[in-house]
């Protein structure tokens, strides 16, 4: 089992994405009657399949376990059993291997798992696959070292019996294995064959190295692995996987959330060049065509009604006034730690109340939602890049009419996902496998490719939820903060979905309050309440989930205390921080880096957060500099203590990457909808993110630990707004609540 | 039909003249190395060269086309291509990878036109090529890091043309 020194608190959302087996067994049984089976049995292509496969083709490989295959031409391809998309997991996973293993870094050649819940599940979610809460160097962490331990071990068996030497007496450097006694040598590649044939051991008997010994883990010049053929177009992303006879089908949605298809006048679309088929689905329409412009022009000649008996009729501005005045009423309560209403109504105290708010937002990755479907009589194959492989492939399965077996999906390259290829019912899978059956009972036998648009993109919902956070706290006659009340109006993520009963326990979904129900500071008096509202407007996991914009109350009302009480910003922050070691760390050390506390010139300003989430510890430091009418993000300097850092090169690019992302939602990014109930925005000339003219310099800086690796792929967003709006109080007197953050 | 220059040999495409470069390339002749992000010229990771200038393949239209040079990310060569890719290769300025092809177009076309860009040159040639991992302080960094091994290089050639 994997060491975990830092179990989540339930409440969290590490805890919501982690939910136990039972749990999951129990939920998931409600999915799909097929379920059981789909987790008794391979989802898809086993490696062992591959290496039968293989050995019939005389290039007898050595495969001690799911996750290696060595080859007799010395390539160790590692099987990476999460999705690649962008976090760098394909060279932390195999970075573990290689370190165990003793192999040379360029024989390492990373592949994605095929889809299979019961080899490749995510260990901290049970029998799923999946990839998200930034879990997947945590949970795989031993379990990729003990695969790569086996096969040293066999290989090292291997060269002992063949030189006719003790195993002891054999060394491994860089994918060589030696007997110093007789000088010989041979490379994995050689030994692959005979190897083969040993029975693997017990990967809990293999000892594994003492952190002193690590080579490969630590090492800042480890070159991605799949750098190169990003760089030069070679890469391959759902959207470029290319079938002989591959049609392209665009979906035309309804613009308002919740409506549904009234009258269908398809004709002159289906008269159009290159049409092939017009499908009816259950979200939608689908014109599939020969090409992405044919089908485009297409679609453009639908003629639909749309029933919007169902659908969200309000605007975005017409919500958020209801946000505040459920913000005036009691919700559910999620913490209440001595008593916050009597310590606010203490005589003495010196009352601070401030209202934060955020919009929805959507997470736009630069490759748009892409799904290749090809159905024939045995099954259907799917090309993705799937987040959550356990669950698509029975979305899959259900949208196509199948049973779960009869699917087979393959992961790619994700062009970016920041949480939006784990949506919950899988919506563009479903998509692509009802328009494949669609197809097939029209007669059409074709794969066939699903595109979303940008525009389909930004208008699709499965967004980060609107979210309003009324705070109230008290100083007392010290200036110590003695209450704090913090009142959560958030939509859940969760509540509708299958997966309510796992993640909304008590009327709390999990994730709109993670953040504030583990608020660390120590303040004696602690009351947090939750509302969750309904709406059409469908929401999911955005990069940092609920942190993205609980951090930015907590981590800007505490700034207003300190400054109600006339405490340095930093300091106050230590002062309650004093008990949380890790915390007090990161933002020491932030601090220190950006130079906090020296002269700075008018209209310039330092700010400061703290935040701990996926249980890593982030502090940023932001320096703004005011403008005519504006400011200006000039530096941010980060600290980031994630455990033993693997990769820290990655870890400084997921930092800064998620610090970009996080300023993209500080400054640029808002998703609304109008009076009534369209989406606003379109595409990026009015979903703005951050362009290069804005991105200010970043500054990483790595905390040294030897406690066990967690996550880096969402810890660098939630501190980035509110150290932006703290510095920006700091340079104009000006306090921003409501994100984006923009002056006058 | 349509006939194209692309990457070095003539192609004849059987499309309509208002196809966008972009689909002509990705659907008609299987070069996906070009991605689509937007299809409104907002995110540059469709960017091509057309006569060493780069342009975004989505709203380029193949009829405007005949008898221009197109180059897309399979076909870029030559020294400063090189330098580029060597550079973005080192600093692995890669995250998910999907914008990087335009980017890497983008930052060629302005070091051959620029060899020695300073801090602004770059945000003004690069700031149309959106990244959403925020991998844009590597790509400053790598496109100083090429410029400033093609100086290196034509200051390493510049004696031996002279003599």
């Amino acid at each position: 089992m994997v060491h975990r020194l830092d179990r989540p608190t339930p409440g969290t959302a590490t805890a919501g994405l982690r939910p136990s087996r039972r749990d999951l067994l129990r939920v998931t049984a409600g999915v799909g009657a097929g379920l059981t089976l789909a987790l008794m049995l391979p989802g898809g292509a086993a490696p062992a399949q591959d290496v039968a496969a293989a050995k019939d083709a005389g290039d007898a490989p050595f495969a001690p376990n799911a996750f290696i295959r060595v080859t007799p031409d010395n390539t160790v391809t590692v099987v990476i059993k999460h999705l690649e998309m962008g976090q760098g997991v394909f060279t932390g996973l195999a970075t573990l291997v290689a370190e165990e293993m003793d192999a040379a870094w360029d024989q390492i050649r990373p592949e994605h798992a095929p889809a299979d819940a019961t080899r490749y599940n995510n260990l901290f979610w049970g029998p799923v696959q999946g990839t998200g809460g930034s879990t997947s160097l945590a949970n795989a962490f031993e379990q990729m070292r003990r695969a790569g331990a086996v096969a040293r071990a066999m290989l090292v068996h291997t060269a002992s019996e063949a030189w006719g030497v003790e195993a002891a007496a054999v060394t491994v450097e860089a994918g060589v294995l030696r007997h110093a006694g007789s000088g010989r040598e041979a490379s994995f590649g050689a030994m692959a064959d005979a190897a083969g044939r040993l029975t693997p051991p017990d990967p809990q008997t293999v000892d594994l190295k003492a952190p002193d010994r690590f080579r490969l883990i630590g090492q800042t010049a480890l070159p991605r692995p799949d750098t190169a053929e990003k760089t030069d177009g070679r890469a391959v992303y759902a959207i470029d996987v290319r079938l002989k006879g591959m049609l392209t089908a665009l979906v035309r949605r309804p613009p308002r959330f919740g409506a549904t298809l009234r009258t269908l006048d398809a004709e002159a679309a289906r008269a159009m060049p290159g049409v092939r088929a017009v499908v009816r689905l259950p979200n939608g329409v689908a014109v599939v065509a020969e090409s992405f412009w044919q089908a485009q022009k297409a679609r453009e000649a639908l003629k639909i009604a749309w029933d919007d008996s169902a659908a969200v009729t309000t605007g975005s501005e017409a919500m958020l006034e209801d946000y505040e005045s459920l913000a005036q009423t009691p919700g559910t309560v999620f913490r209440n730690d001595g008593d916050a209403l009597a310590a606010l109504t203490e005589p003495q105290a010196r009352v601070v109340e401030a209202r934060y708010t955020v919009p929805f937002l959507a997470h736009a990755p630069m490759e748009p939602l892409s799904a290749v479907a090809r159905l024939t009589d045995s099954g259907i194959e799917v090309w993705a890049g799937s987040q959550t492989q356990t669950f698509d492939v029975l979305n899959i399965a259900e949208a196509a009419g199948l049973r779960p077996d009869q699917v087979t999906l393959h992961t790619v390259f994700a062009g970016g996902s920041f949480g939006r290829r784990a949506s919950v019912g899988s919506d563009y899978l479903r998509e692509v496998a009802g328009i494949a059956r669609g197809l097939t009972n029209q007669g059409i036998e074709a794969p066939v490719k699903l595109i979303w648009t940008r525009e389909d993109d930004i208008r699709g919902g499965f967004y980060r939820p609107m979210a309003l956070h009324a705070v109230t706290g008290a100083l007392d006659a010290t200036g110590r903060p003695v209450a704090w009340r913090h009142r959560v109006v958030c939509q859940s993520i969760m509540a509708g979905t299958p997966f309510e009963s796992v993640f909304v326990k008590d009327g709390i979904d999990g994730t709109s309050v993670e953040g504030v129900s583990d608020l660390a500071y120590a303040v004696p008096n602690v009351m947090g309440d939750l509302h969750s509202p309904t709406s059409p407007v469908p929401v999911l996991w955005w990069r940092s989930v609920g942190h993205s914009h609980t951090a930015f109350a907590v981590e800007s009302f505490v700034d207003e205390l300190a400054h109600a009480a006339g405490a340095d910003p930093l300091i106050l922050r230590m002062d309650l921080l004093r008990d949380q070691p890790r915390l007090l760390r990161v933002l020491a050390l932030a601090a220190e880096k950006a130079g906090w506390g020296l002269p700075m010139e008018p209209g310039r300003g330092h700010g400061v957060a703290v935040h701990k989430s996926f249980n890593s510890y982030v502090a940023h430091v932001a320096e703004v500099t005011a403008t005519d009418g504006g400011f200006t993000v000039d530096r941010l300097v980060c600290a980031v203590d994630c455990g033993v850092p693997v990769n820290p090169d990655i870890i400084r690019a997921q930092i800064a990457g998620g610090s970009a992302f996080g300023l993209s939602a500080a400054l640029r990014s808002r998703l609304t909808l109008d009076d009534k109930g369209v989406v606003e925005q379109s595409n990026f000339h009015d979903y703005e993110v951050l362009r290069l003219a804005a991105m200010p310099e970043v500054e990483v800086h790595i905390v040294p630990s030897t406690e066990p690796p967690t996550g880096v792929g969402e810890p660098g967003v939630p501190t980035v707004a509110p150290a932006v709006a703290n510095a920006v109080f700091a340079a104009t007197g000006t306090r921003l609540r409501r994100l984006p953050l923009t002056l006058g | 039909m349509v006939r194209l220059k692309i990457n070095g040999s003539v192609q004849e495409l059987d499309i309509p003249s208002d196809t966008p470069l972009l689909w002509a390339l990705r659907d008609t002749l299987g070069l996906v190395g070009t991605k689509y992000g937007c299809g409104i010229t907002q995110c540059g990771a469709c960017t091509v060269h057309v006569d060493g200038q780069a342009v975004r393949a989505c709203q380029t239209y193949v009829g405007d086309l005949v008898d221009a040079e197109i180059t897309t990310i399979e076909g870029l060569s030559g020294p400063v291509a090189d330098a580029v890719k060597t550079a973005w290769i080192a600093a692995d300025v890669a995250q998910c990878g999907y914008c990087q092809p335009g980017q890497v177009m983008q930052a060629v076309a302005l070091l051959a036109r620029e060899p020695a860009p300073d801090d602004d040159a770059i945000t003004t040639a690069m700031n149309g090529n959106l990244c959403r991992c925020g991998t844009y302080d590597r790509i400053r960094a790598a496109i100083h890091a090429a410029a400033g091994a093609l100086g290196t290089a034509a200051a390493d050639t510049a004696p031996a043309e002279k003599g």
